[in-house]
């Protein structure tokens, strides 16, 4: 990259834009065959043989990394993506992939129907009332 | 629900999430309501909206923009161990309803932040809730400098239904933010309880 001292007509860093497309991360795929279960508070839950995930060449750097910060503590997909910096649509295929090979597991969300279950919303209220 | 599973040493806990989403025109607070109480600084998150995600999308005058960064702040609250809670502040424009659909899948209630001086900013967000059948709530965020209104006004002007709790905050407030979120799971609960009367009566 240039410094000439120049810079004003120069993007640097991130003003320059993404060095890599985000869906070249995916190879170019936008959908994985668990994608319908990733809702954004999906968590992402690292599966105890997952430190072998640094050593496994069909893994991506991105995977590699979205494997650490799950094995620290499981991690919605939405915390995924803000971590990663990565669009929403990528993670769901790149944590799809892991799924695939069994470095970590998703936990669904509460499902809809169980949202009217009385014991969960008062356990929401005490948790509020005691912040 | 699966709470850990059974393995050799100290299983992880892995907690059960929940979601409420925070609505409202372009700068009501959302963020600043985010942030109030939760345990991260707010985070954000980004889609880009593509050709094949814009079927209720008017994309008028910018045929040749092919994608947009629809982004939306969120942050966490572990209410325990077991039981986390985020809060998604909605995308601001109407174009972005898409994202919303899916924000508002599996999201225990919401709540539509309003400010009286443009008060037909959250219009949208409110018929939106209405029409979905997500239970709801009408936080005015109080902003230094608006007029203060009673609350019997706000309704009438929002043309809300009795139902629908109204109530005054001030989105910076820990304990007034709180206060609005507990608002809005117990009207889950109310609504929750009236709906399942209407089913078996």
């Amino acid at each position: 990259m240039s410094t000439d001292g120049q810079g004003s007509s120069h993007w640097f860093d991130d003003e320059a834009g993404p060095v890599v497309r985000p869906y070249a991360m995916t190879r170019g795929r936008t959908t994985s065959a668990v994608q319908h279960r990733l809702d954004l508070i999906a968590l992402v839950v690292a599966e105890p043989h997952a430190d072998e995930a640094e050593a496994d060449p069909s893994l991506s750097p991105e995977h590699v990394h979205i494997v650490d910060l799950c094995r620290e503590a499981p991690q919605s997909v939405a915390e995924l993506s803000a971590g990663l910096d990565l669009p929403i649509g990528v993670v769901r295929v790149l944590v799809g992939d892991l799924v695939d090979t069994e470095y970590v597991h998703v936990n669904r969300p509460v499902p809809p129907a169980e949202l009217v279950d009385v014991s969960i919303l008062r356990d929401v209220i005490n948790g509020l009332r005691a912040l | 629900m699966i709470l850990g599973r059974p393995e050799r040493g100290k299983p992880p806990v892995e907690p059960v999430t929940l979601k409420i989403l925070v609505a409202g025109g372009f700068g009501v607070g959302k963020t600043t309501l985010v942030g109030a109480v939760s345990e991260i600084r707010p985070l954000r998150t980004e889609e880009y909206l593509t050709e094949a995600g814009r079927p209720i999308d008017d994309l008028t005058g910018v045929e040749r923009k092919h994608t947009t960064t629809v982004a939306m702040d969120f942050g966490r609250i572990t209410l325990r161990e077991d039981l986390v809670l985020y809060l998604f502040g909605t995308p601001g424009q109407e174009r972005f309803w898409f994202m919303w659909d899916e924000l508002s899948e599996g999201a225990l209630g919401a709540v539509v932040l309003a400010d009286t001086r443009r008060l037909e900013d959250c219009f949208a967000a409110v018929d939106y809730f209405e029409r979905r059948d997500i239970p709801f709530l009408i936080g005015v965020n109080c902003f230094e400098g608006a007029d203060r209104y009673p609350v019997a006004d706000v309704r009438g002007a929002l043309d809300l239904d009795d139902d629908i709790p109204v109530i005054l905050c001030d989105a910076r407030d820990r304990r007034s933010v709180r206060d609005v979120l507990v608002g809005v799971v117990q009207h889950a609960m109310d609504y929750g309880t009236e709906r399942r009367q209407t089913v078996t009566t």
